[in-house]
């Protein structure tokens, strides 16, 4: 038995120490919106924050979380209010989806760190998670709109 | 009474009543969101028709029988029915229609989703079926005021009257269900459009934004075990012997079953059931592919063409004579890889097999087939089996396919549990029905002054249909598309084609041979062009005198991308092509430097009939130029002694964010029937690219991937 910090609470799991934490996500929490696209952190479909940083949940053994907040994307906000959200949405970033929720917590990372990235730290920072639809220049725009919506929620 | 749709509500009416009634609208899979459709046990519900189920409370319900992978069909199918039925998008509810007649596509032969064609397909049907039900809503509210229906009219959701009264169709829809369903219904002129050619939002974004949409591979049910596979490592192979070993010990595992697709483990976690797959000793036979490699392919196909001219599929002139008398004679072989599917969900599928009836939850193209495939393996008849379509996490021709279906559902009725079974990314990308190689030889003639006077295509390549489809007796299905509608003016044509097997399956990849071929046909007109002295686009244009719709996009491309007007050191190349019947033009602007190919714009024009959801055709258009960049650059599947080199992505490059060259689209407007978008641009891509670093370096480009000819990305 572990105790996992996820989305600020704490959860207690069954399962093997060297269970990836995206099976003990998708399986034991049935929290399934972190997805399983390489098991070799290849593509980033499986990213998530672990402490705020943007990590590849499919290579992060269960026994390595202990003491660490993990937020995923069911926890990223209260009805998709994240600014990374709302700009998603706003310019219908996803087609198939499945890359989607990667994505945004990439974006999101990266943004928290730089709330105003150009168009290099973008690609930097996005570079490691996969779209096979092809929805780069959306997801592009929508970072940009997001740094955005956020200066001028920091206006307000 | 309409005996047809009358009789297709009235199967739909007895396949819900059969259910339950209200059945299809509890089931477990909502097709866009992980929200439940809020229950409503006070509300009855009415069938209007197959695609339409109106509640007491207002509920409205869209059922989509095309599967949605990206390409947006759960937005732009109910757009059709909305505009006729008088509704805002945002009052409906989707679900993902089950396994029915009504919702056979006739060109595809069956429920299948495929052929960038279900708005073409639904264009009619959708809006026809949307105009009934709004006729019935008037005639039950007619009824009901005892006035004239010319009198009434519909709004927002709601039928109202030259008095000021209104009813809510939730109020008329019991009523209106009952009345016979007109035949003839005006549809709308496109000048009364208020949604249809509108970029309205697509419905599937918001569940997509928080992970709460679901796919197949996020299935859960009480109870349910999960399941992996071991498949033969060499393609065709099956396995002789195995030795459960420690893997049956392992915690978690419940199962080590041997299917004739593979050996299934069986456990109460993925991860556990993984790790006991991968401790499995099994002994494999190898079967007949254990000498198969790339190198074995192409002299198979080399072969073929050589002894074979080949099925003659169009001809017009003496092509033979033609060439004799010629002036310059050209020839090229042309060469297309196989191309792994690579579909960022991998395969999976959940069964439920119980009580005599299977339930099978997976991301499909073909309800059909798939709801076939489960009853074979749980020895049921197909109308036991229900067949619930997720979310698909790409399709691209991948889930036109059955084969991960009957292992699970063998795991699940040996077990009697549901099983969720999932193959791994290794277990993905070393076991698909890849993409066909294709030899594509051209030999052509030109006049002294540079005329084009012949021009030949000879395919040689498996068949994805003869698998696929035995009924379909068409040899040249799926193998002569884009060319056989080769737009050039030219007095001799032809076009043959060879089949040869090369013992492993292959499959239908977005564009399916509209890519090969237009790769072959491109680049043969830009190589004859050279050869005429002449510039590729005025080559071009030279030969579509009669064919204003594809000059016209050509020429707009070349305006827009700046023909003739380049920067220094950046070179373009122009490719056409015609698909779907829709027509498109790119050209690809580049730099090189050495080896170092530099992608700097893709420019995009396309002429595709009137368009449902413009953002959406945006967002096709440029998926498949990305789609269609990787396979030029490094897509090819390496087959060594039976076995699939590439495994993962880190041995299949796929495009990534900060390698993509600007993407500039220009979308016609038109108000022809709506073409086919989905898999349009992919063809293109490669021509262009392959044509501007001709121009770039002098260099040709007769097979791809360019990674295989050293050409790399800056």
């Amino acid at each position: 038995m572990a105790l996992l910090s996820v989305n600020d609470r704490t959860l207690d799991v069954d399962a093997a120490p060297d269970t990836p934490l995206l099976w003990v996500l998708r399986d034991h929490l049935s929290m399934t919106g972190t997805k399983y696209g390489c098991g070799q952190a290849l593509c980033g479909a499986c990213t998530v924050h672990v402490d705020g940083v943007a990590t590849r949940s499919c290579v992060l053994p269960l026994r390595a979380l202990a003491g660490r907040r993990v937020t995923t994307i069911e926890g990223l906000s209260p009805e998709r209010s994240h600014a990374v959200q709302r700009a998603w949405i706003e310019l219908d970033v996803p087609q198939c989806g499945y890359c989607q929720s990667g994505q945004i917590m990439s974006a999101a990372a990266l943004l928290a760190g730089k709330p105003n990235p150009s168009d290099a730290e973008i690609d930097a920072a996005m570079a490691g998670n996969i779209c096979r639809c092809g929805t780069y220049p959306r997801i592009r725009k929508a970072i940009h709109r997001a740094s955005e919506l956020l200066s001028r929620e920091r206006e307000s | 009474m309409d005996g047809v749709a009358d009789a297709q509500r009235r199967h739909f009416c007895l396949r819900t009543a059969r259910l339950g009634g209200a059945l299809v609208l509890a089931m477990t899979v909502p097709a866009i969101g992980a929200a439940a459709p809020r229950q409503r046990p006070a509300a009855r519900r009415a069938e209007l028709n197959a695609w339409l189920v109106i509640g007491t409370d207002d509920s409205i319900t869209v059922l989509v029988d095309r599967s949605e992978m990206g390409q947006g069909v759960y937005t732009a199918l109910p757009m059709l029915l909305a505009e006729e039925l008088e509704i805002d998008l945002t009052a409906i509810e989707i679900l993902a229609a089950p396994v029915g007649d009504a919702y056979v596509n006739a060109a595809n032969g069956g429920q299948i989703t495929g052929t960038s064609n279900s708005v073409t397909d639904a264009w009619d049907r959708l809006r026809t079926a949307g105009a009934q039900a709004r006729s019935m809503l008037i005639a039950a509210a007619a009824a009901k005021w005892r006035m004239p229906a010319e009198q009434c009219r519909a709004r927002r959701g709601r039928i109202e009257n030259a008095r000021g009264q209104t009813l809510r169709y939730g109020q008329l829809a019991e009523a209106a269900a009952r009345i016979p369903v007109p035949k003839q219904v005006p549809l709308k002129p496109r000048s009364a459009f208020t949604l249809i050619g509108t970029s309205q939002p697509r419905l599937d974004t918001p569940g997509k934004v928080n992970g709460s949409a679901q796919f197949g591979m996020d299935l859960q049910l009480p109870g349910m075990l999960y399941a992996a596979i071991a498949l033969s490592p060499v393609l065709g192979g099956r396995a002789l012997a195995v030795e459960p070993g420690a893997a049956a010990a392992m915690p978690g595992v419940r199962r080590v079953l041997e299917t004739p697709h593979g050996v299934v483990v069986v456990a109460d976690h993925f991860w556990q059931a993984v790790k006991a797959r991968d401790a499995l000793a099994i002994r494999w036979d190898p079967g007949p592919n254990a000498q198969l490699d790339n190198a074995a392919i192409w002299a198979l196909l080399d072969r073929a063409a050589a002894a074979n001219p080949g099925l003659s599929a169009k001809h017009s002139g003496d092509v033979s004579e033609a060439l004799r008398s010629a002036h310059r004679r050209f020839s090229a072989v042309y060469r297309l890889p196989m191309l792994a599917h690579a579909t960022m969900e991998p395969m999976n599928c959940t069964a439920d097999v119980k009580g005599g009836r299977c339930d099978l939850y997976v991301g499909t193209q073909v309800q059909q087939l798939a709801q076939a495939a489960a009853a074979q393996a749980a020895d049921l008849a197909p109308a036991r089996v229900d067949v619930h379509t997720t979310l698909l996490g790409g399709g691209f021709g991948r889930r036109l396919e059955v084969d991960f279906i009957p292992a699970a559902v063998a795991a699940s009725k040996a077990l009697a549990a549901p099983v969720k079974l999932i193959w791994t990314r290794e277990d993905d990308m070393t076991h698909d029905p890849y993409r066909p190689p294709a030899r594509e030889e051209i030999r052509a003639g030109l006049g002294a002054d540079g005329s084009l006077l012949a021009w030949q295509l000879h395919v040689t390549s498996p068949s994805i249909t003869a698998r696929f489809d035995p009924t379909n007796k068409d040899p040249f299905d799926s193998v002569i598309e884009y060319v056989q509608n080769y737009p050039y003016a030219v007095p001799n044509f032809g076009l043959t084609y060879t089949r040869q097997e090369i013992g492993i399956d292959v499959g239908y990849l977005r564009s399916v041979s509209h890519a090969p071929n237009c790769f072959a046909v491109e680049s043969s007109m830009d190589e004859l062009a050279a050869a005429a002295g002449k510039d590729p686009l005025d080559f071009r244009l030279g030969l579509l005198q009669a064919k204003p719709r594809q000059a016209r996009v050509i020429r707009l491309a070349a305006q827009r991308a700046g023909w003739r007007r380049t920067a220094p050191g950046r070179h373009l190349g122009i490719a056409f092509m015609e698909g779907y019947t829709s027509v498109i033009a790119q050209v690809a602007e580049v730099s090189v430097s050495g080896a170092q190919l530099e992608l700097h714009k893709i420019t995009c024009v396309v002429d595709c009939g009137q368009m449902v959801n413009p953002r959406i055709v945006e967002s096709q258009i440029a998926s498949g130029i990305v789609f269609g960049l990787s396979a030029a650059l490094w897509g090819e599947v390496t087959i060594r002694a039976g076995r699939v080199r590439e495994t993962n992505f880190n041995t299949y490059r796929m495009l990534r964010a900060d390698e993509m060259p600007d993407i500039d689209v220009l979308l016609l407007p038109s108000d022809a029937t709506p073409g086919g978008i989905g898999e349009l641009a992919v063809g293109p891509v490669a021509p262009a690219i392959c044509n501007a670093l001709f121009a770039a370096t002098g260099r040709r480009f007769r097979s791809l991937p360019l990674a295989a000819q050293g050409i790399t990305l800056a």
